[in-house]
């Protein structure tokens, strides 16, 4: 915990990124408590309003509180980049290490795998399990999970195939280690710098992915607001109302950007040949 | 007393990305090392001496032919038993750096084995590692290090204390001291010397360096294109090679002397090492031997004991060096 402070005191891009990380987090969780509107209460004689005292960052095409709309969308999008990413951690990982480690049949019937799911778009597959498991914002991002999982595996794959040859894997096998040893002490910590990084870029892509799934109205579900449903409502009044797309707009841009900032800190920081003497 | 290590007409080959060639690194090696002594294997780059040792430890499986252990067949074992029995017969590598896992502090590269060993609590084998990596000189306060804050013998080091902690009763020495500093090889030498003595250790010591073996070894075994040309007494073969091309590397050996006091006349070998992938027929060294004949193309010759411990394969051993042809 000591080394996590002194890592953010030193490093402003890691400390801004994981601020704005714990600000959303702050949010999602208090909800109730500092939004200054209830996200569903429509009031139809004030719509599309613009930024006034009552209304922070103004009203919707219903009338509805944009600010208490993005504070409660938090956790929703939140939620669903992380469950996306989440499984194709669990998915890709494990699956990209045995390919690369094992090599062989293995790697030949995976590669084959990982190839066949390359070639899904996401958000098709999404609505395809969707229509299979039923409409909802779980079932959708486990979906985009499942296709973001391949990206994952490969990197891991070709990550392992390159530190598998390195002189301490032998040494560690004349040790008498075992595959598991060898795998989680040796591979991957040396083959997961790579992965960390591209592991921000899907849980920004995730939060787009969540984004258009609301979009297409097959994640949250109305009346519940979540950015990306936010934004596909603000499109359809562009011409009239077009500053309604930046609340939800720079609220995906900024979270995206944290958590890439906050990849690439990490990557610095896990290598201790990158470490400032 | 039985061999430590034992090979049997051993065979390493390999096959080319596409399988359609076979690069044959290790083509039909026997030897038998006794305990406690130091086994030099020399040879040019590209004549299989490092998988040869690699094979020794059971990192590459033989091809063909058989290597024993104890008298025992490793490959026999399975599993857990098969890496249990590793601790046993050990490897330091060439590349101090490469052999040490970059994102492990030195102190836990050297109890590495020892966790994998599961012997005693995580304290006692804490202390091991910082006693071992004190026994070959690092002081304690290397152990909380990475290795890219170490020196490259300091490197080394580490993975000869590493070695150690497991008490192994063979160790393959694998150009150890090729990638240091001049300046430091001698010392590097020293302390392997030291440590054979005290921990009862026979080394398998791979080298391109004649004057690394002859300072270090017992025996010797020459080795060119995945086989043995020659094997004996260090000194022995370092007085009076059998073989061509011993003598050919023996006269290649940089004399410290100004070339007029230089003694006899250099022999250089013309050419490069062929493919192991397309050895000559017959001898494999006759295509850049100064005395291969007819008979050397035609027929392969044989490794025989052509003195009481000597064992050399050419059809002329003994009768074409030092210039004697008959």
């Amino acid at each position: 915990m000591r080394g996590v402070l002194k890592w953010l005191r030193r490093d402003l891009r890691a400390a801004l990124s994981v601020g704005f990380l714990l600000l959303l987090l702050g949010l999602s969780l208090t909800a109730p408590i500092v939004a200054p509107h209830s996200p569903t209460n429509q009031n139809v004689n004030n719509t599309l309003h613009e930024p006034d005292a009552a209304h922070p960052l103004g009203t919707d095409d219903l009338g509805r509180d944009v600010l208490s709309r993005l504070i409660y969308g938090a956790p929703a999008t939140l939620y669903a980049s992380f469950l996306a990413v989440g499984v194709a951690i669990l998915l890709g990982v494990p699956v990209g290490l045995l390919a690369g480690f094992l090599g062989g049949w293995v790697d030949d019937i995976i590669s084959r795998i990982i190839d066949t799911l390359l070639s899904f778009p996401a958000i098709v597959l999404a609505i395809a399990v969707t229509g299979a498991l039923g409409v909802g914002l779980t079932n959708g991002m486990i979906a985009v999970g499942i296709v973001f999982s391949p990206q994952l595996a490969r990197l891991v794959r070709a990550q392992t195939l390159i530190v598998k040859q390195e002189l301490y894997v032998d040494a560690a096998r004349v040790f008498g280690a075992s595959l598991g040893r060898i795998l989680w002490k040796h591979i991957v910590p040396n083959a997961i710098q790579p992965v960390i990084v591209q592991v921000t870029l899907l849980l920004a892509v995730a939060l787009l992915a969540e984004a258009s799934l609301s979009f297409l109205g097959l994640g949250v579900q109305p009346p519940q607001p979540s950015w990306g449903a936010m934004l596909a409502r603000a499109y359809h009044y562009m011409e009239i109302a077009p500053e309604q797309m930046y609340a939800p707009g720079i609220a995906i841009l900024l979270t995206a950007l944290a958590f890439n900032a906050l990849g690439e800190s990490l990557r610095v920081a896990l290598d201790p040949t990158m470490k400032r003497r | 007393m039985t061999s430590i290590v034992e090979a049997k007409d051993l065979r390493v080959h390999f096959s080319t990305s596409g399988g359609a060639e076979t690069v044959k690194a290790v083509d039909g090696v026997s030897f038998a090392m006794n305990r406690g002594e130091t086994f030099g294997v020399i040879g040019e780059s590209g004549s299989g001496k490092s998988t040869l040792g690699r094979a020794v430890v059971c990192l590459l499986k033989p091809t063909a032919g058989a290597i024993r252990l104890d008298d025992a067949d490793p490959y026999a074992l399975s599993g857990a038993a098969f890496r249990k029995n590793r601790r046993d017969y050990q490897i330091v590598f060439q590349d101090p750096n490469a052999a040490l896992n970059p994102r492990m502090r030195i102190r836990d590269s050297v109890r590495e084995p020892l966790d994998i060993l599961g012997e005693g609590t995580r304290a006692e084998r804490n202390a091991r590692a910082v006693a071992v990596l004190d026994r070959v000189g690092l002081r304690a306060e290397f152990a909380e290090r990475y290795p890219h804050e170490l020196s490259g013998g300091q490197k080394q080091r580490v993975n000869i204390a590493r070695v150690l902690t497991l008490r192994p009763k063979l160790v393959v020495c694998d150009e150890v001291v090729a990638a240091l500093d001049v300046s430091i090889q001698a010392d590097m030498l020293n302390l392997f010397a030291d440590l054979q003595r005290e921990f009862g250790l026979t080394y398998l010591f791979i080298t391109h360096d004649l004057g690394v073996v002859s300072h270090i070894s017992d025996r010797v075994a020459v080795m060119y294109l995945g086989k043995f040309m020659e094997m004996g007494g260090a000194d022995d073969i370092a007085e009076r090679p059998l073989h061509p091309y011993t003598e050919a590397l023996l006269s290649a050996e940089p004399v410290p002397l100004p070339s007029h006091l230089r003694s006899g006349q250099r022999i250089v070998l013309q050419g490069e090492i062929p493919s192991p992938i397309s050895p000559p027929s017959g001898c494999r060294f006759r295509t850049r031997c100064p005395f291969a004949e007819d008979i050397c193309a035609s027929s392969e010759p044989e490794w025989r004991e052509l003195e009481p411990g000597r064992y050399v394969a050419c059809h002329f051993a003994g009768q074409v060096t030092k210039g004697r042809k008959s």
